[in-house]
């Protein structure tokens, strides 16, 4: 390997299909963190909506408790401190669980601002109508809530994608773990398997938000 | 239902306020079955606060309601509005009905799933059964052929007449009109009231229509309630009350109202 060259294009055509085989665990673990967050979030939406006062205040509580922690700390937590605990799980369900938990809080608040934009007038209606509670919440109310805040929860789907490369930290063989420790670490060059992953992170980020602005354009033209 | 003597809506002290505001003080109502009522009175003199609270939207703080013989407010030693229990409480809230002002359909349904929705999954009518149903409401209202329209197609006026449909298709005992030309363009007005009359005529419902239409509610209506700041003053037949009211204050009132 010539030493003196900054880019190798042969190193890089290299290592690039060992890298795309990571972006697939990178890819997955955005999906189904989303998967989990999507869920959660609606739990933990729903929890502090509640009308028993202890449940509302463990909802604020955790969406509180997740967002002012660095997500860093809580994956850490989760791979080293609850082993001691019996709580043992592999890294990358350990990270999709961190992720998830994580991004459930900030879905949460998605699915707030949501429900929060849907009129007074609907749940009205939806009280002359005698509909029960949990009918009105699911099919009167959340149908037009989750329009209106899908940019919202797109932004936050490219935001835990670029926050995946923190799961290297818990050795799940993501995109970076791959360049920095699978291959960077063994032939001490960087910068290309860096740059790659750098571009690849950049086309899936402009990638997803133009099929973010596709599906809502679609949502605004239903309604 | 058992009681003949006691009359179908039966309402005693009902007091509502907000804060620091009195919105309802003391009102005392007992409309038989089957009536047409107005009910007229400048904004904020509680006439709609009533109906939502029939509605159980509001809850009041004192005096109690009776519909067909159950309560649907109770009252206790003091005067205090005790709810009855939630079972009980559904039920009865089955046996009343409301239009608003702003429609409120469900925009992301169409006009016939507006109408069959809470029939199937309220009263658990079958679908197959509510949408017949639910067609013949529409045609009622002459809307049959906005069946598969969405909310947002339609004018103000075909909005309502599909918020009436929805609420007439949970056979109520007791509909509640709020104001529910306020928000239509001058035009469609008229249309909207010959259906309300429509279906007064009919007998099938006791109706409560709070209403800004005077015309409308000396034609059309049994009787006329006048609110004023709270309180029904004046309360008789639309021809006495708009030819000869007993107090100041509804001379006032309708003076100021039909000079416009």
């Amino acid at each position: 390997m010539d030493g003196e060259t900054l880019w190798d294009w042969g190193y890089a055509l290299e290592v690039l299909p060992q890298l795309l085989q990571a972006m697939r665990i990178t890819l997955m673990a955005t999906v189904c963190g989303m998967g989990l967050a999507l869920v959660g979030g609606l739990f933990l939406a729903i929890l502090r909506r509640s009308r028993i006062p202890a449940l509302s205040r463990a909802g604020f509580w955790i969406i509180e408790f997740i967002r002012g922690t660095p997500l860093l700390i809580q994956l850490y937590f989760y791979f080293y401190v609850l082993p001691d605990f019996g709580i043992r799980f592999s890294p990358f369900a350990t990270g999709l669980f961190g992720l998830g938990l994580h991004y459930s809080a900030y879905m949460a608040e998605v699915y707030r601002a949501g429900i929060d934009s849907v009129p007074k007038g609907q749940w009205e209606a939806a009280v002359a109508l005698n509909f029960s509670r949990r009918r009105t919440f699911f099919t009167l109310i959340l149908p037009q809530a989750v329009p209106p805040v899908i940019p919202a929860a797109g932004n936050y789907l490219v935001a835990m994608f670029k926050d995946t490369p923190l799961l290297s930290a818990i050795t799940v063989a993501e995109l970076l773990y791959t360049a920095k420790d699978d291959i960077g670490s063994q032939t001490f060059r960087y910068i290309e398997p860096m740059t790659l992953v750098g571009v690849l992170f950049l086309a899936v980020s402009l990638i997803s938000a133009r099929g973010i602005r596709g599906l809502e354009r679609k949502m605004e033209l239903k309604t | 239902m058992n009681n003949t003597a006691e009359p179908f809506i039966q309402i005693r002290n009902l007091h509502k306020s907000y804060g620091d505001l009195k919105v309802l003080r003391g009102i005392n109502l007992d409309i038989p079955l089957g009536e047409m009522v107005s009910v007229i009175g400048p904004s904020g003199s509680g006439k709609s606060t009533l109906l939502r609270v029939l509605m159980t939207l509001e809850r009041p703080e004192r005096g109690g309601v009776r519909v067909g013989g159950e309560a649907l407010y109770d009252v206790n030693a003091e005067g205090g509005t005790v709810l009855p229990p939630p079972d009980r409480f559904r039920a009865l809230r089955n046996r009343i009905g409301m239009v608003f002002q702003h429609f409120n359909l469900f925009p992301h349904m169409s006009v016939l799933r507006n109408v069959t929705e809470a029939p199937v999954h309220v009263l658990g009518v079958p679908r197959e059964k509510a949408k017949a149903e639910g067609l013949r409401y529409l045609d009622e209202v002459g809307l049959a052929d906005k069946a598969d329209a969405y909310p947002a197609q339609l004018s103000g006026g075909q909005k309502q007449r599909v918020a009436i449909a929805r609420a007439l298709a949970m056979h109520p005992e007791i509909m509640l009109f709020d104001e529910i030309t306020s928000a239509l363009d001058p035009e469609l007005v008229g249309g909207i009231l010959d259906l309300l009359a429509r279906l007064g005529k009919k007998r099938e419902m006791t109706m409560l229509i709070v209403t800004h239409h005077m015309r409308f509610a000396e034609q059309s209506s049994d009787r006329v309630l006048f609110f004023d700041d709270g309180v029904i003053l004046e309360d008789g037949k639309p021809g006495d009350i708009f030819t000869q009211p007993e107090h100041e204050r509804t001379r006032n009132f309708l003076r100021s109202v039909l000079e416009i």
